[in-house]
């Protein structure tokens, strides 16, 4: 009954090209943030912001950027692994750097360090398509992660090979480093989150993003009407970089606090990533926060079912999560290509029409 | 009466004005063969210009030599009384040139409305940055932008699908899709590639009253390719025929029905060997 789109008309095409046409949408949304920003940070704990929050918030920012690039411009990548690291590794530069500057700063920095890596790797996709682009961002992928294995210069000559991140703040509250508060290192997630997800939509919505999707779906009609593809390709890979770096820079120095790039930012993170938005759904931002939320809670729901509810062994349960991910993919690839955001958007269109759909 | 170079007055009233592009001695090969052959076609303005000719003519080659899509080995092709460089089919776009597809080429995972959008793609120039704000000028533009589409989406009387993605459509409804986005751009010339392929003769009416109406209020100069030769005879104001990519007749529908060449093309011709 809440949800029907009768009684809300638009009298102004700004009006209709919203973001929630329906009311009860709209309020829906509007309720979920004020409770991830005024509810959330007071209720929870360490291990709750360590092990769900911010992995979930950090996958989401990754998710958003590559769904720009393969679900919205149809460019296969399998480089986000190593562009996170390039995000990761100009952050910490800047942070040894730079020490007095507000983390925000360093952080859109680092995004924007990898837009232009990203630029750099995209221009290959002129070129070529498909299969044959994602095996030159295979290689982006590799080439990165042994950069910054072998070049003692980015991480500061240290004899680990690691990176850890020092103490810095934002507005004088500590958030990286070992003394932060749960709270403070959730919200400043949270607040890249939202901007990520509000400039991907207006991005999407607008003529950059029917650029990008005429380039997916029609390569030559889109250059027929007008479309430079080459310019369109590259603004969809430095679009995509500047999220996945943000998203790398963060997961190092807020979530993790230290990194071993090949172990972190190997392939593995590329296919989390690519499977969080094949399930959540090519584009469809809905569908990258869904995907990110799935993979997150995915092993930490099978824990506390299997372990601590059935007592089985940790290890079985950990490959029972493998087997899981690789049959959902198939399932999802064969059965609904568009993932959970085209189930959502199934069922909202027969809540629509409920109880009466004929 | 066409040799008057500023246009002339058509028997139903419509004023055609002097040539907008001209096509001089074009050649066009694929390694050894020869698609086009050493052809020259003039243009003017407000009128609908139709090319037949049986299959593997070389009439598709054509119209994808005027939207810039091949380049061709010979020839000059002179636009708006400039000489056109080689240049890409996103620059013609730019200069005003439209077109559809033999194959309905439509964006099939979005929806009407965004597919008549993307025919403004030429008009809308905002940054990356002001887009990523929406508020203010990305907004402004898209208001200003989607009056325009509204304007064609209620001429070729597609309103009531705006929202429906374009893979739910009906074959003929694609097409009318298409022609909505190419009229989007506002097009100095519009190429029609077989406009009326697969359709049943309703829909054939249809599509032909729009493309007389098109032609009608915005004065759009339009080429057609075109199989059906009811359609062609009764569309178009003046009609080249090609035959294996060499042009055989040129003139008005009454002056091409009796050319002999063209009979010879297109019923057969006994050889003496």
């Amino acid at each position: 009954m809440l949800y029907r789109e009768s009684g809300d008309f638009s009298s102004t095409y700004a009006e209709d090209s919203q973001t929630f046409p329906i009311k009860f949408d709209r309020y829906r949304y509007y309720f979920v943030l004020f409770v991830a920003i005024f509810v959330i940070p007071f209720m929870i704990n360490d291990y709750w912001v360590n092990s769900l929050f911010l992995p979930f918030l950090i996958y989401a920012i990754a998710a958003i950027g590559l769904n720009i690039l393969v679900g919205y411009c149809g460019q296969v990548s399998l480089g986000t692994g190593g562009f996170m690291a390039v995000g990761a590794y100009a952050c910490y530069k800047l942070m040894t750097s730079f020490p007095d500057v507000s983390m925000l700063v360093h952080v859109l920095l680092s995004g924007l360090i990898t837009a232009a890596v990203g630029v750099l790797f995209g221009l290959p996709s002129l070129r070529i398509k498909g299969f044959y682009l994602a095996v030159a961002t295979l290689a982006a992928q590799f080439f990165l992660v042994w950069l910054f294995n072998r070049v003692p210069w980015f991480y500061n000559y240290s004899a680990s090979g690691q990176i850890s991140a020092p103490e810095r703040t934002f507005l004088g509250i500590n958030i990286t480093g070992a003394n932060t508060q749960a709270w403070a290192t959730y919200l400043f997630c949270l607040m890249f989150v939202i901007f990520s997800a509000y400039v991907a939509r207006n991005l999407t919505r607008g003529s950059v993003g029917r650029k990008w999707m005429a380039i997916r779906d029609m390569d030559i009609a889109a250059e027929i009407i007008g479309v430079n593809p080459l310019r369109a390709k590259l603004t969809a890979f430095a679009v995509s970089s500047f999220f996945i770096g943000i998203s790398g820079a963060l997961f190092f120095s807020i979530y993790l606090g230290a990194v071993e790039v090949g172990e972190v930012f190997g392939i593995q993170k590329s296919f989390l990533v690519l499977f969080m938005i094949i399930i959540g759904g090519l584009g469809s931002i809905f569908g990258s926060f869904a995907g990110a939320a799935f993979l997150v809670l995915l092993p930490v729901v099978l824990k506390i079912v299997g372990v601590d509810w059935l007592g089985w062994p940790t290890d079985i349960v950990a490959h029972l999560q493998l087997v899981i991910v690789g049959g959902l993919i198939i399932v999802f690839l064969i059965a609904e290509p568009h993932g959970l955001a085209q189930l959502w958007r199934v069922a909202k269109e027969k809540l629509r029409l409920w109880p009466f759909p004929h | 009466m066409k040799d008057q170079a500023d246009g002339y007055v058509t028997a139903d009233g419509r004023q055609i004005g002097p040539v907008v592009m001209e096509m001089k001695n074009i050649t066009l090969r694929f390694g050894g063969v020869e698609a086009i052959k050493d052809i020259s076609l003039d243009i003017r303005e407000g009128e609908i210009r139709a090319i037949i000719g049986p299959n593997g003519a070389g009439k598709s080659s054509m119209l994808n030599v005027i939207s810039g899509f091949y380049v061709p080995q010979d020839g000059e092709v002179w636009y708006k009384g400039a000489r056109r460089a080689a240049m890409k089919p996103f620059q013609v776009a730019e200069q005003g040139i439209a077109r559809t597809f033999q194959n309905i080429a439509l964006f099939e995972g979005m929806t009407v409305l965004d597919n008549v959008m993307t025919g403004r793609l030429t008009h809308m120039e905002t940054g990356l940055f002001w887009q990523s704000l929406w508020k203010g000028k990305a907004e402004r533009e898209e208001t200003a932008n989607r009056e325009v589409a509204e304007k064609i989406i209620d001429f070729l009387e597609i309103q009531a699908i705006r929202k429906t993605p374009v893979s739910r459509l009906s074959y003929g409804l694609k097409k009318r899709v298409e022609l909505a986005r190419a009229l989007a751009a506002e097009p100095s010339i519009l190429l029609l590639d077989e406009p009326m392929a697969g359709m049943n003769v309703e829909e054939k009416e249809d599509m032909s009253r729009f493309i007389l109406d098109v032609n009608d209020e915005f004065g759009t100069t339009i080429v057609l390719i075109e199989h059906d030769m009811g359609v062609v005879m009764d569309l178009s104001d003046r009609v080249v025929v090609m035959d294996y990519g060499k042009k055989i007749g040129d003139g008005s529908p009454h002056d091409v029905r009796n050319n002999q060449d063209v009979i010879d093309a297109y019923l057969g011709v006994a050889h003496d060997d």
